[in-house]
């Protein structure tokens, strides 16, 4: 109950006139940027981060919450409309959401999307409600050794989780680790990487880091190979649903829910699985089989509500344990540090009007993503016409914008361009690019976990595994780690008998 | 088969090559920290990053080893991107200059001016060649954000010789 009070509190700082019209500029924002061809819910979120500096936190976080769900959301109209999904969450929504939009379907297929991540955020941000306190409750106790053990366990599950290739995942975190070591040590003050520059002293921003290779490396690497005619988009009316459509669908948004929101609290990779998972559990199920690939409804609804609701689950690790599983929650998280706030067992208790805040938002903005994003659909639809050179020049534009708003220094724009080239790199050779992200953000807070549960232990290892907590994760890490030799074993013994 | 094709279907070990050069400086800076502040505790500065570069060495030798063995990297693909026809590198050192002179503008011009430049400069390298309707579009663009984040966001952005004028 008490967690139902903390609730009604969060409600009466989020329904503030002020915090309302945050909300609102978020979900509309977030939506634009989201539904522009190219930019994924991550970048939306990076390009959108300087608005929010001149706000006072609670303000910035509810303005954030909207341009999350409704840059989601934008995505998935996208893939819609467009076939071609610019984010791996969005992949699904193509296979049987573009062929419905060819068949004249798209409205039915957008208001599927649409009510299915209402339904999706608000299922999973109910279990955020009821998840989240506990876990913060139980988190309150663990101690460095077990921090240390959960960071590794988010390395080891980004890195050998995502994409084909484990040494190139294993390559990009190692890239990312690398650049948070540049600066001063925590502990010692000693410069480490910084080649005496006074500037690289204070270490490169997480938000840098984060609009380099998600804005300018994207931006960079489309350059290099521009379609030279752009995708074709279908016009759409507004969005709306049969009778017939709803009787198809509304076991679907239920269901997804129960896909998305688990696999977005665990650390393995955000909505890429459950979509994925959703999609094969829909398909068994179906009564109309043989749409599927041609455009079945519930391939729609299903995996956008599990979506919506991974990113739901995403923020319970992420406001519990500060530990981020997506990359969109990355760059919540450098938020958060931008205003000096580190999430938390005890963020619950030192900001409950930020969090409860935050959570009521949620709710706000996704009554708010439903009832601008239908009626607005065909304006939406129009924003995939930009012409291209424009989209990438904006990315540029406003990518240097926020590189510079975070310290007004020129050398930052460098900077900027560097990591940038970076992601061009990684795009071409095919290194998932979440990892360096991690890399960069849980780096510096890992290595003081070791440090602390060492200097704890007097230097000995053990005091690395003496919790039954850290035993249990490193268990996990190590059947990560051994996954694919023992399914090899697994299909062998399955084939010999 | 000639050398240059052999090495153009296997340049991703330059790729492998850059992370060993990386691996080698992040030793190398680890390697010359200042001896005397590391005693303190068991782990001091320099362990963490001696791990992270040798790191980087194994991962390099293994990435290269899989380049020779026939493993490639996947290019990323998206809504906007051909991988049908070969890179433009052009348009990116394009880009990447535009952008360089922003950095170098912005300090003396101003934002509103290095701005619309940046916009107009990273249009033109990408193909659009409106002679009218891009300056005017990077110059309302730029003033409308220089106006909206310093004035009403409250992010200080530089104004410049021509906002001191106006």
């Amino acid at each position: 109950m008490d967690s139902l009070n903390s609730l009604i509190d969060g409600f009466g700082t989020a329904l503030t006139p002020m915090n309302l019209l945050w909300a609102a500029i978020g979900v509309l924002l977030g939506t634009a940027i989201g539904v522009l061809p190219g930019i994924g819910p991550a970048m939306a979120v990076a390009l959108l981060l300087p608005v929010t500096y001149g706000l006072e936190p609670t303000g910035a976080f509810i303005m954030f919450a909207g341009i999350y769900y409704g840059a989601m959301f934008g995505g998935s109209t996208t893939s819609i409309l467009l076939n071609t999904p610019g984010e791996s969450a969005a992949v699904v929504a193509a296979i049987e959401g573009n062929p419905m939009a060819k068949a004249g379907r798209g409205a039915q297929a957008l208001a599927a999307a649409a009510i299915g991540h209402f339904a999706g955020g608000m299922i999973g941000t109910i279990l955020l409600v009821v998840l989240a306190p506990t876990v913060a409750a139980l988190a309150v106790d663990i101690g460095a050794p077990d921090y240390l053990a959960l960071m590794v366990l988010a390395f080891i599950a980004v890195t050998s989780v995502l994409g084909s290739s484990r040494i190139r995942g294993l390559a990009s975190l190692l890239i990312g680790l690398t650049i948070g070591l540049v600066g001063l040590d925590q502990m010692t003050g000693q410069q480490r990487l910084t080649f005496g520059s006074l500037q690289l002293a204070d270490g490169v921003d997480v938000v840098i880091v984060a609009v380099g290779l998600f804005a300018i490396g994207e931006a960079l690497w489309v350059a290099a190979h521009l379609r030279r005619t752009a995708g074709e988009a279908i016009p759409v009316g507004r969005p709306w649903l049969g009778r017939d459509d709803v009787k198809r669908t509304w076991k679907s948004w239920l269901r997804g829910p129960v896909i998305g929101f688990p696999f977005g609290a665990i650390p393995a990779g955000g909505a890429e699985i459950p979509t994925f998972l959703s999609y094969v559990t829909e398909k068994r199920l179906s009564k109309h089989k043989e749409q599927f690939g041609k455009g079945a409804i519930e391939g729609v609804a299903g995996p956008e509500s599990a979506a919506s609701a991974s990113a739901a689950g995403t923020l319970v690790s992420m406001l519990t344990l500060g530990l981020p599983t997506t990359a969109v929650a990355a760059v919540m998280l450098a938020a958060f540090q931008q205003y000096g706030i580190q999430p938390g067992p005890l963020l619950f208790e030192r900001e409950p009007d930020l969090v409860w805040g935050l959570i009521a938002s949620l709710f706000v903005g996704m009554v708010l993503l439903l009832a601008l994003n239908l009626p607005l659909a065909p304006v939406w639809a129009k924003l995939l016409r930009i012409p291209r050179p424009y989209l990438y020049a904006g990315i540029l534009f406003f990518a240097a914008v926020g590189a510079y708003a975070v310290g007004g220094e020129a050398l930052d724009l460098v900077i900027l361009l560097v990591i940038g080239l970076i992601g061009l790199g990684m795009r071409r050779y095919g290194l998932p690019v979440l990892p360096a992200v991690i890399g960069v953000i849980l780096g510096p807070a890992a290595e003081q976990q070791l440090r602390r549960a060492l200097q704890i232990s007097d230097g000995s290892v053990t005091g690395l595994v003496d919790t039954p907590f850290s035993v249990t994760v490193y268990a996990v890490v190590v059947i990560l780690l051994a996954w694919p030799l023992l399914r090899k074993v697994i299909i062998r013994r399955g084939g010999t008998r | 088969m000639s050398p240059k094709t052999w090495l153009r279907e296997r340049s991703e070990l330059g790729f492998g090559a850059l992370l060993f050069l990386l691996g080698v400086l992040v030793l190398t800076d680890a390697l010359t920290l200042d001896a005397d502040l590391t005693g303190r505790g068991p782990v001091g500065p320099a362990t963490v990053p001696l791990v992270v570069g040798c790191g980087l060495v194994v991962v390099a030798v293994l990435l290269s080893l899989d380049v020779l063995r026939g493993g490639r990297g996947e290019a990323e693909a998206g809504e906007d991107v051909d991988l049908s026809e070969p890179a433009d590198w052009r348009t990116v050192l394009l880009l990447a200059g535009v952008f360089l002179a922003f950095a170098v503008l912005i300090g003396p011009v101003g934002f509103p001016v290095a701005g619309a430049l940046l916009f107009w400069g990273s249009a033109y390298a990408l193909g659009s060649r409106h002679l009218h309707r891009d300056p005017l579009i990077a110059a309302t663009l730029s003033l409308l954000t220089y106006v909206v984040f310093d004035k009403l966001l409250g992010v200080p952005l530089p104004g410049g010789p021509l906002m001191g004028v106006i």
